[in-house]
């Protein structure tokens, strides 16, 4: 195309910065007409304006000089534990509150300044710059391929192939040495996942009293969590001895247990299950009286404790796990046994 | 002012030039600084995104290295005595004590660590939004393919470097998204129950997954994205940088400012500005405040338990699958955790992989300097839109209990919408905003062919009313034209007149297929030519 297909008044005499107009993509409807004419700024022409940008340059670093001093002081001055109420944020760590403050700004200021300066008074004209191709021109090309066959050549790779073929078998064996030594990250599974420290005649603890607990002391509606007898918090592996054995009872009318097995394995309408999610594990908390259901609040997986604590709505794969328990002769609570299926989460063995 | 412009004796040259020349008898420095001084970059608003990421990633370096100081990565336990008074006599880790004494005892400490923090936030986001940019306008295509996967790779462990950072307190939140991490391994097939294990160093939680995470936290991941920052930013010198297209602008230049004295002032500038801005927040703004959780316990959770929102996606995934569980021959197949755990890395390859789709599909070898306006690549558009629908649903779906208490809504009906969205939004999306871009594209050529609106009602003799068009500057018509529009690929007839039927392989039928769905007809608007511009013109704008 030409510039005959464009109307007269929209093309300037030249190209003003004298690109190259047949470097633009051929099908462009006009020939690119080149850089706009650099426009001077204000401050380009007005010394006055140069002199307030030079100002306002200037008060950034200076501030930021003051915040520094400003932080200093303030790291000094104040206690790490005072409290202070700056509206809206509410009561806060003074210190903190001083020391943000100031290493921001000082920071801020910085920035600013310098951008400040870039953008008012350092040249604006946008400068022009080729680009060379990112691959090699073809002869560097047949250069490096040259040396790369004469040197794979010398070494005589491809002609010895008994070398070749033992290097790679050396060169895959030798990681496994590596993968070996991982081995001792830690203990094989076994059948640690299915087993809690849950036994026949072990007391329920209230959690809260650590009290052994009657039927009595457990209400319709109230949700209570329990812990195996002689399990203390002081326990070397107390985090993993109740990441698995943590219990929840609840109490319920007899009638409204919707599940046989359920019912039996209470004491009166108390019944026990595991605290640990069945999907991946969190504590379930969430307890609704009316409708017996619990959720657990990570992934809203939510459990029907009147029907065998069956999923009815979430993520979890299957119900939580029922501990039998009944009352010893004393009267307390106990376990009649071990969970009878691995509590927590699923996993490949668990069938 | 330019001392250095006087050819004066070297014994009166400025300390810093023979500071330089010393540095040039060792290093060649001159040689280095001879094409880089003055290199040009491009200005745009949007070029800057890379920069946030790169300097909070060396914020978060900086105050990394000072927490550090004051952090005691071990889980032996301790009884609390530190001036937190509500946390007294509490049994707790040791990592969670020595984060609480950074907080409440160090001086600053509590500033670090909010720095840091926010910073991971910010270095997370800035990455993702970077990648949108670097995407929408097509800044990926050759010879930028590498760069592009070296900064997913960032994104990538940003992520899981920023997720075992926030675990290494051993608070009441971070240890139940550990939990969670047990739980999707558990879930893989075969081998789950033995990488837990080996993760963990027997059962959960045990005392090694502190220690273990934390050497990978301040190590081994920063060790690797360092290495790869550094190989990005390389790359992008090597490439020099795109540019948007416009008058005077080729795909074998590159206009803008000088790195001296103008881009290192801003730039420069600008690592102060995002350091001052994060800090400020870090004033202002707590976040993590792991006194108020309490320190782990496997047995007690908090509500609203939520991750930081770069692993909200992830959450998203794994609250909105149905729990499917597969028992057969005494194993488990927990695939209601298991298939998030898989799709989870998918949705991010999805994003990954396009820029290979994409040069497969057009077969185009050239290098591009030029960045594409969004609109002109509806089909790369939408497709850009449908993914980020897709993670912006599945941000709802992991924050889902947010939005059920704060807009009073059912955590169902939640739950089920998502499900339902999972499937239909990012098809969806993808349909309006190709439609919008090809809306775009007309109102384009439009422009180009009937002017500008001026907004001036002229009276004719006979009365009728006209707006008058004003015909665009050619720089505007240039750069509304300049672009390539692509044709699609033709495979030709399978049978020639004569009967022979050719082989055509089947990639190359489905490479022409998508090949048509990327630019064929409805596709794309086409530019107006010539001829058309000429007669329109000619007329002088109105009709």
């Amino acid at each position: 195309m030409s510039s005959q297909d464009t109307p007269e008044e929209n093309l300037p005499a030249e190209p003003p910065h004298g690109t190259d107009a047949e470097i633009a993509p051929s099908d462009a409807l006009v020939p690119d007409p080149g850089l706009p004419p650099h426009l001077p700024r204000r401050q380009d022409i007005d010394e006055r304006a140069a002199k307030r940008s030079e100002r306002a340059v200037a008060g950034l670093f200076t501030l930021s000089m003051l915040a520094t001093i400003g932080f200093i002081a303030g790291f000094v001055a104040i206690d790490v534990d005072k409290i202070i109420y700056v509206w809206p944020i509410g009561h806060i760590s003074a210190l903190n509150f001083t020391l943000g403050c100031t290493l921001g700004i000082a920071l801020f200021a910085i920035g600013a300044g310098a951008v400040h300066w870039a953008r008012t008074l350092m040249s604006d004209e946008e400068v022009v710059d080729e680009r060379h191709p990112i691959e090699a021109p073809p002869e560097v090309r047949q250069r490096v391929i040259q040396d790369f066959r004469k040197g794979a050549g010398e070494s005589q790779f491809g002609r010895r192939k008994l070398i070749r073929n033992t290097m790679f078998g050396a060169l895959a064996l030798v990681p496994l040495s590596g993968v070996v030594l991982l081995r001792d990250l830690g203990p094989l599974p076994g059948d640690k996942l299915r087993h809690t420290l849950w036994a026949k005649g072990k007391l329920l603890i209230n959690q809260n009293t650590n009290e052994p607990m009657k039927p009595s002391d457990i209400t319709v509606g109230s949700l209570t969590f329990a812990k195996p007898d002689g399990l203390e918090e002081t326990a070397e592996d107390f985090q993993e001895q109740i990441a698995k054995a943590a219990l929840m009872i609840v109490r319920l009318e007899p009638e409204d247990i919707k599940d046989k097995r359920e019912l039996e394995w209470g004491h009166e309408g108390i019944v026990a299950f595991s605290k640990i999610c069945t999907h991946v594990g969190c504590p379930i908390s969430l307890y609704e009286q009316q409708t017996h259901h619990v959720l657990c609040p990570c992934h809203q997986s939510t459990f029907d404790l009147a029907d065998g604590a069956r999923v009815i709505f979430g993520p979890a794969g299957h119900a939580l796990p029922q501990l039998r328990i009944s009352v010893n002769s004393d009267g307390y609570l106990e376990a009649l046994g071990d969970f009878t299926e691995p509590v927590g989460p699923s996993f490949w063995e668990r069938g | 002012m330019s001392t250095n412009d006087n050819p004066k004796s070297r014994e009166k040259a400025p300390a810093g030039q023979k500071a330089a020349d010393w540095a040039d008898g060792r290093v060649g420095l001159y040689n280095l600084a001879k094409s880089n001084l003055r290199k040009i970059f491009p200005d745009h608003w949007s070029f800057m995104l890379g920069e946030i990421c790169l300097y909070s990633f060396i914020i978060i370096i900086l105050t990394g290295v000072y927490l550090t100081l004051f952090f005691k990565p071990s889980m032996g336990e301790v009884v609390y005595h530190g001036s937190y008074v509500p946390l007294q006599g509490v049994r707790m880790s040791e990592a969670y004590e020595s984060t609480l004494n950074i907080s409440f005892d160090v001086r600053g400490g509590l500033l670090v660590r909010q720095i840091h923090h926010w910073a991971a936030i910010v270095f997370v986001a800035g990455m993702l939004v970077h990648m949108m940019r670097v995407f929408f306008t097509g800044a990926f295509r050759k010879p930028r393919e590498i760069n592009w996967t070296f900064g997913f790779l960032l994104l990538v462990m940003g992520m899981f470097d920023g997720f075992l950072g926030y675990s290494l307190p051993d608070d009441l939140l971070s240890g139940t998204g550990i939990r969670f991490m047990e739980g999707a391994v558990l879930s893989v097939p075969i081998v789950g129950t033995y990488l837990s294990f080996f993760l963990f160093g027997g059962q959960f939680p045990g005392f090694d997954v502190v220690p273990r995470f934390f050497t990978i936290h301040i190590l081994l991941l920063p060790g690797i994205m360092l290495g790869l920052v550094v190989a990005h930013l390389i790359l992008v010198v090597y490439h020099k940088h795109t540019q948007f297209p416009g008058p005077g602008k080729t795909n074998k230049n590159v206009v803008g400012m000088p790195l001296m004295p103008v881009y290192m002032a801003k730039a420069g500038g600008f690592f102060f500005v995002v350091f001052g801005v994060i800090t400020l927040l870090s004033a202002i703004a707590t976040v993590n405040p792991i006194w108020a959780y309490g320190p782990y316990r496997p047995d007690q959770v908090s509500t609203d338990a939520q991750p930081d929102w770069y692993m909200g996606f992830s959450e998203g995934l794994i609250r909105i699958m149905p729990g499917w569980e597969i028992n057969f021959a005494g194993h488990t197949l927990v695939l209601g955790v298991f298939i998030p755990l898989i799709v989870f890395p998918l949705v991010l390859t999805a994003i990954a992989v396009y820029p290979f789709i994409e040069s497969w599909v057009t077969g185009d070898k050239r290098e591009h300097h030029l960045l594409d306006r969004p609109r002109n690549a509806p089909t790369r558009t939408g497709l850009g839109v449908a993914w980020i629908s897709l993670y912006l649903i599945l941000l709802v779906g992991g924050g889902n209990d947010l939005f059920a208490t704060h807009f009073h809504l059912s955590i169902n009906a939640i739950t089920w919408v998502v499900r339902v969205s999972f499937f239909v939004l990012p098809p969806v999306a993808f349909i309006i905003t190709k439609r919008i871009c090809l809306g775009l594209q007309r109102r384009d050529r439009e422009k180009v062919l009937h002017g500008r609106e001026t907004g001036v009602i002229k009276r004719l003799p006979h009365g009728e009313f006209i707006e008058v068009h004003e015909p665009l500057p050619q720089g505007k018509v240039f750069e509304l034209t300049a672009h390539d529009q692509p044709k699609p690929l033709e495979i030709g007839a399978e049978v020639d007149e004569n009967g022979v039927v050719r082989k055509v392989k089947r990639t190359q039928k489905v490479r022409a297929k998508l090949s048509q769905a990327f630019y064929g007809e409805g596709s794309q608007i086409p530019k107006p030519t010539p001829q058309e511009h000429e007669e329109i013109t000619s007329g002088h704008g109105h009709h």
